[in-house]
C-alpha cells in the first residue's frame, strides 16, 4: 500500500521548534514538509496594516533550519498564509526572508509564489454571488469599497499546479490550512478525506499530542485507508483523546469542517492507539460541494490612543461606575461636535475581561483602568484620551479624601498612541474555480 | 439527587474564538462515566448557555455532544467581531468563567 510522510515542524511559522525534534522528523524521510504561516486569530490588525504578527527574526530562524535541510534532500516545502495574514504585503515580506536565506546559505531552487488577494472590482461585479459565512450581514458594495484588504483562502489545487510546474518551495498567501499538508498527497491520488483530516491536525504541529505544544514537530503518515500520527519529541505522545479532541479546537462543529470545494466529514472517523505514542485514524471523508472560497476582509475603524492607570483609593473604587459615568458625560460635553469617536473604559479587577457578562464584578483593593479611545484621526484620539485622562485624574467625587490625584499612572508619557485600528467586515463565501489562484514561478539563488 | 461541580467531572473547561464571529466552548470530561453523567443530566441545552452568557437563545448556534473526546461543545454568536472597537479579549480565550459555575445534578450514589 502506498504511503506518504508529511512533516509539520511548528503550528505557525515563527513560533519555533526544537532543532532536535526537526532532525528526528527528517529521519522518517518525509515526502513533503508543510508549515502554516498565518491565522485570523490575532485579530484584524495584521491584515489591515499589512504587517505580520510573527516576528521576522523568528520566521527567518525557522526557515533557516527548514529550507537547507529540505532542499538538500529534495523534499518540497509548502508554506501557507504567508506573513501571518496572507495578503500581498505579507507575501512579499515572507518572500524577502526566503531570498535572504538563499543568499546566506547558497541555495538555488524554484520558488512558487501564490497570491490570495481579491481585487475589489472583481468582488463588486460578483457581489450577488457572495453569502455571509456566519452571523453577519450579507455583503454590500459600501463594505467592499471601504475594505482595506481582502483575501480568499485557497484550497489545494494551486499547490498541485505549483508542484506540477516543478516548484521546490511554495509560498502562498491565505490558505485553507489543511491544503498545505494535503496538496502533495492529493496530487498523488491519495483519498481526500484522510489527506485533509491529517492536514487539519498537522497544521497545528504537536498541539494534538499530549502534552500538546504549538512549537514542536508532528509527523503524519498517510496511506490509502487512513493515516497515523506521532510527535517526534519522545516526551510527547499522541493518544486517541489528544487527537480526537483536536477537532474541537477553535471550531464550532467537530463533525463537519467546511472548506473550499466541500467539507470534511468526521462522523465516521475511528481512532486507534497503535502504540504508546502513535494514533491511527480511518474513516475520514471529504464530501463534495460547490466550490466556494472564504473571503476575509477588514476596514479601518479609526485610530487609537490609550492610557493605563491603577486605582487604589477604596472610596473611589466603591463608586467607580458613577465616577466613570460622570467622566464620560464630561467628555461628551467637551467634544459635543466631534463625530465618530468611541470611548471605552476597561476596568480590570471588576469586569475588564468579560465586560457586562462578568458574573462576579466585585472589585478588590485596586482596579486597573484602561482609557481606550478610537477616533477618526490619531490627533483626535490623542486629544480625547488626554482630556479624559486628565478629567479622571482630577475628578472630585463625593467623599474624596485623596485629593492629589485619582490615578496611578505607570508611564510618562501616560497616553500611548496605538495607531490604526481595523475591524473584520468581510467573512463571506464566493463561488470560484479551483484554479482561481495562479502560482508565479521564480528561480531563487544562483 | 446531588449537585456536582463541573470541575469535579471535567478536566478542561475553555473558550476560544471559532473564526471572528463565533465563540466556542469546550467542556472535556475526565472519563466516560463523567461524560455519561453529564449527558444524562440533560442540563447542557442552548437555554443553559443563553442564560450563562445573557444572550437570546437564538444566539446559541449549537450544543454538540462529541463522544470521541468525551466533550460537550457549545457555540455562541460573539458580542462583536473579534478585535473590534470595545473588545476585551481578542482570542476569546478567557470567557469561560460562567461555565465554572455549572453544577450537574447526579443521582445519589453515582
Amino acid at each position: 500500500m502506498k504511503k506518504l510522510t508529511v512533516l509539520s515542524p511548528t503550528a505557525i511559522l515563527g513560533y519555533g521548534f526544537p532543532k532536535q525534534s526537526f532532525l528526528d522528523g527528517l529521519t522518517h524521510n518525509p515526502d513533503v514538509i508543510g508549515v502554516d504561516a498565518g491565522s485570523v486569530d490575532p485579530g484584524p490588525y495584521y491584515l489591515g496594516a499589512g504587517v505580520s504578527f510573527t516576528d521576522r527574526a523568528a520566521v527567518k530562524r525557522d526557515l533557516a533550519l527548514i529550507l537547507p535541510e529540505a532542499l538538500k534532500r529534495n523534499i518540497p516545502v509548502i508554506i501557507g498564509s504567508a506573513g501571518g495574514a496572507g495578503a500581498h504585503p505579507h507575501l512579499d515580506w515572507n518572500r524577502e526572508i526566503i531570498e535572504e536565506l538563499a543568499v546566506e546559505y547558497k541555495l538555488h531552487f524554484k520558488l512558487a509564489v501564490i497570491p490570495a488577494d481579491i481585487d475589489r472590482d472583481y468582488l463588486l461585479e460578483n457581489l450577488d454571488k457572495t453569502s455571509a459565512l456566519g452571523p453577519l450581514p450579507e455583503l454590500t458594495a459600501e463594505t467592499v469599497k471601504e475594505a482595506e484588504a481582502v483575501v480568499a483562502q485557497m484550497g489545494w489545487e494551486p499547490f498541485v499546479d505549483a508542484l506540477e510546474q516543478g516548484a521546490d518551495v511554495i509560498l502562498a498567501g491565505r490558505t485553507y490550512d489543511p491544503a498545505v499538508f494535503a496538496a502533495y498527497a492529493i496530487k498523488l491520488g491519495f483519498p481526500q478525506g484522510p489527506a485533509l483530516h491529517m492536514g487539519k491536525i498537522l497544521e497545528c504541529a504537536a498541539i494534538a499530542a499530549d502534552p500538546g505544544s504549538g512549537r514542536d514537530c508532528m509527523v503524519g503518515v498517510l496511506d490509502e485507508e487512513g493515516f497515523t500520527l506521532f510527535p517526534t519529541n519522545p516526551q510527547r505522545r499522541c493518544t486517541i483523546k489528544s487527537v480526537a479532541a483536536h477537532s474541537l479546537y477553535e471550531k464550532s462543529n467537530p463533525w463537519l469542517l467546511p472548506g473550499p470545494g466541500g467539507a470534511l466529514d468526521l462522523s465516521q472517523a475511528k481512532y486507534q492507539q497503535v502504540d504508546e505514542r502513535t494514533v491511527r485514524v480511518t474513516g475520514s471523508k471529504h464530501v463534495h460541494a460547490e466550490y466556494q472560497v472564504k473571503l476575509e476582509g477588514v476596514r479601518l475603524a479609526g485610530y487609537r490612543t490609550l492610557a493605563i492607570a491603577g486605582l487604589r483609593d477604596p472610596i473611589l473604587i466603591k463608586q467607580l461606575d458613577h465616577v466613570l459615568q460622570e467622566v464620560r458625560a464630561a467628555v461628551q460635553d467637551n467634544f459635543e461636535d466631534a463625530k465618530g469617536y468611541n470611548l471605552h473604559f476597561l476596568t480590570y479587577g471588576v469586569n475588564g475581561v468579560m465586560g457586562e457578562l462578568e458574573p462576579t464584578p466585585t472589585p478588590g483593593h485596586e482596579v486597573g483602568l484602561v482609557i481606550d479611545v478610537v477616533a477618526p484621526t490619531q490627533e483626535q484620539a490623542n486629544t480625547i484620551c488626554s482630556f479624559c485622562r486628565s478629567t479622571m485624574l482630577h475628578f472630585g467625587y463625593p467623599g474624596r479624601i485623596s485629593t492629589a490625584g485619582n490615578l496611578a499612572l505607570p508611564y510618562s508619557p501616560s497616553d500611548i498612541k496605538a495607531g490604526p485600528v481595523y475591524e473584520f467586515c468581510i467573512h463571506h463565501l464566493l463561488p470560484a474555480e479551483p484554479n482561481f489562484f495562479k502560482p508565479e514561478i521564480l528561480e531563487v539563488g544562483k | 439527587m446531588r449537585n456536582v461541580a463541573i470541575t469535579e467531572l471535567a478536566h478542561v473547561v475553555r473558550s476560544k474564538n471559532s473564526g471572528p464571529y463565533e465563540l466556542t466552548f469546550d467542556i472535556i470530561f475526565k472519563d466516560l462515566s463523567c461524560f455519561d453523567l453529564a449527558v444524562k443530566s440533560g442540563i447542557f441545552t442552548p437555554e443553559l448557555f443563553a442564560s450563562l452568557y445573557k444572550i437570546p437563545v437564538q444566539d446559541v448556534l449549537g450544543v454538540i455532544e462529541y463522544p470521541p473526546a468525551l466533550a460537550i461543545k457549545a457555540t455562541i454568536v460573539r458580542m462583536r467581531p473579534a478585535g473590534s472597537v470595545g473588545e476585551t479579549d481578542v482570542y476569546g480565550a478567557q470567557q469561560h468563567a460562567p461555565l465554572l459555575t455549572i453544577t450537574v445534578p447526579v443521582e445519589q450514589g453515582e
